[in-house]
């Protein structure tokens, strides 16, 4: 298996590089487009709190601020969640002819991850700051975060991915029950108080990753350490079982897809 | 001197399935067995069969074996599986060496991307090494014949052009065995020459199998022929005797198909010859018994050659209107005019339609031969 993770290791970085030149060679705003989307996600809480349509509880910080982490973590999530599945799909028909270590096209997805991950932070710190919040080292452990959400995410997409490449059912509802999990996470709403909702909050494996990555950009230590590190090893574990799973399931599923 | 075995297969078996559902339903339930360890017992289940039936062969370095067959005798699945793209469920595959493939060539281009990144891309699909690929760029390119253009995007291409840069990629790999799957079938003369020419120049030091439907490719190239009929293996030795063979089970093996749908009751269809010379005309006579009026109907012949493919057609509401089918019986005489076919055995196909009818109401499958004599000989489509 690692031999394998190993070998992939050159093709992943071709692929990452084609598809993210490819991604942005046909527009004008280029990288800026894995900003925009949360942005313009941002713009629509604020102005809904603002109007008085959305009543939201004291967040501690300016409430544009903790929106546009929020999102903009939620997004990096959603992104990972959806990464293998995507990846695998895109290259069905190399995947059917063509035999090369299928860890590239995983490996490949986190890379591209990684990169517009990147490009979110670089234009989000100085927008934080230009609200009024000053970070202070504690933004060092952000990239911790980061890991942890790419980990998650590809973990359970890795797990769905197998499924999902035979029954599109799969695919097309991702983006619905994602929709329904952020509302049960602190993304654009604070954490409530008490009653089924606080603890609906309480045990979402997504809680202490997101008020982690948001305590940590916005210069404290956060509130929930301790579960962020037994998320991140389950999740660990969990990822090496779909990596596993993902190896032996794809000669199967590549004797149904067509040639 | 008897070379290594690079390739031996023994007791190959692949199992598919009919049906779309059930097939992902099987899906699901073999990556389910594989996680808990179990071994398919390799028995068939409701709605499958058996594509690949013990299919045995070996084959040593510089041997080149033609894998010949119908559509759907299994050809491709064979190929897919000595690609260890998908796992047989019965016997085994020894392979020794590197394993090229000039199978979906140019597999891994991306359109928006100039000819040398994707080559790069596709060099790494293929198991290339950034160096690898470095120290034969220039080759690549100039085998391709794209000096010109490589700064292009690969969207700008033909895709004759798509297919030239994806051959140079995949064949600068040196593979001890190399399987080809009809990857040639595109291009233009000079490059499908030199394509033969590189291939040949592979030969001396691989074990190649070739999958192709042109006797005159399979003539070139190899040596030995394997016969595939419904997945197993009907002939083994020269490819010479396995070409005879296949002409033998295409002339014979598949019987006739005759279907006639609602209203049509029954249907008849005789050539006035079996044998005609070249450039003479057809005849054909049909008998039809309905039972109900048919509007706007028309005939139609198709002609195949020995491979299979299509080389003649033939419908009569290009040559007159419209024919209004009475209900009760009715004879029509269709006159095919001047058949300029080469010297060979041809089948015929003959269908009876409507305009407004989304099915055929007639199909007569291979339902004649048709010997056309002259002077005329066939050429195979690509000479080089």
């Amino acid at each position: 298996m690692w031999q394998d993770l190993y070998a992939s290791k050159e093709l992943s970085w071709r692929l990452a590089r084609r598809d993210i030149s490819a991604q942005y060679r046909g527009t004008i705003l280029g990288y800026l487009w894995a900003f925009i989307l949360p942005l313009a996600n941002t713009l629509t809480w604020v102005f809904l709190q603002g109007a008085g349509i959305v009543k939201v509880a004291d967040t501690g910080m300016p409430y544009a601020v903790y929106v546009l982490t929020g999102t903009m973590l939620w997004q990096m999530f959603i992104e990972a969640l959806q990464s293998p599945l995507q990846q695998v799909t895109a290259a069905r028909s190399m995947l059917a002819k063509l035999n090369f270590p299928r860890e590239a096209l995983i490996v490949s997805g986190m890379i591209k991850w990684g990169f517009n991950a990147i490009v979110k932070v670089v234009v989000l710190v100085p927008v934080i700051m230009l609200l009024g919040v000053r970070p202070n080292e504690s933004i060092l452990l952000l990239p911790f975060a980061m890991a942890a959400i790419l980990v998650v995410g590809t973990a359970i997409g890795l797990l769905l991915a197998p499924v999902g490449l035979l029954y599109t059912d799969i695919g097309r509802s991702i983006p619905i029950l994602a929709q329904f999990a952020m509302f049960i996470t602190p993304v654009v709403f604070a954490m409530p108080q008490g009653g089924l909702w606080a603890r609906l909050f309480q045990w979402n494996f997504m809680t202490p990753l997101l008020l982690q990555g948001r305590a940590w950009l916005t210069g404290s230590w956060g509130p929930m350490a301790l579960e962020f590190l037994v998320v991140l090893a389950v999740f660990s574990l969990l990822l090496f079982l779909g990596w596993a799973i993902y190896r032996l399931a794809m000669p199967i599923l590549i004797e149904r897809m067509s040639s | 001197m008897s070379q290594e075995v690079l390739v031996s297969a023994q007791g190959l078996s692949k199992k598919f399935c009919k049906d779309l559902r059930t097939s992902l339903r099987y899906g699901v339930i073999d990556v389910a067995g594989e996680l808990f360890g179990r071994t398919p017992d390799g028995m068939l289940r409701n709605k499958e069969f058996w594509a690949i039936d013990g299919v045995d062969f070996e084959l040593r370095r510089g041997e080149c074996l033609g894998l010949i067959g119908r559509n759907g005798a299994g050809k491709t699945t064979l190929l897919r599986m000595l690609n260890g793209l998908i796992k047989p469920d019965r016997g085994s595959i020894t392979m020794k060496g590197r394993v090229g493939a000039l199978i979906a060539l140019g597999a891994g281009f991306n359109p928006i991307l100039t000819g040398r990144e994707n080559i790069y891309v596709n060099g790494a699909v293929l198991g290339l090494s950034k160096a690898e690929i470095n120290a034969r760029f220039e080759e690549i390119i100039s085998f391709a014949d794209l000096s010109d253009f490589i700064d292009a995007p690969v969207q700008s291409y033909s895709s004759g052009m798509q297919v030239r840069l994806g051959f140079a990629v995949a064949s600068t790999l040196d593979p001890d065995v190399l399987l080809i799957d009809e990857a040639l079938a595109v291009g233009d003369v000079q490059f499908r020459s030199k394509c033969y020419d590189r291939i040949r120049e592979l030969q001396q030091r691989t074990a190649i199998i070739f999958v192709s439907h042109h006797r005159g490719d399979l003539a070139r190239i190899c040596d030995q022929g394997l016969l595939l009929t419904k997945g197993r293996v009907s002939y083994k030795g020269s490819i010479e005797d396995a070409l005879n063979a296949y002409d033998e089970e295409a002339a014979s093996g598949s019987g006739p198909v005759r279907m006639a749908h609602e209203p049509v009751r029954s249907a008849s269809v005789e050539l006035g010859a079996d044998e005609i010379a070249w450039g003479s005309d057809l005849v054909a006579r049909i008998t039809l018994e309905s039972d109900a009026t048919i509007e706007d109907a028309y005939f139609r012949f198709t002609i195949m050659d020995e491979g299979d493919e299509c080389v003649g057609e033939w419908r009569s509401h290009h040559h007159g209107p419209y024919v209004t089918v009475p209900a009760g019986t009715s004879t029509w005489e269709h006159r095919m005019s001047s058949i300029k076919l080469a010297r060979g055995t041809y089948r015929l196909n003959f269908v009876l339609g409507a305009k407004r009818a989304a099915e055929y109401l007639v199909l007569h499958y291979n339902f004649t031969q048709l010997t056309v004599t002259g002077d005329v000989v066939g050429l195979s489509r690509y000479q080089i």
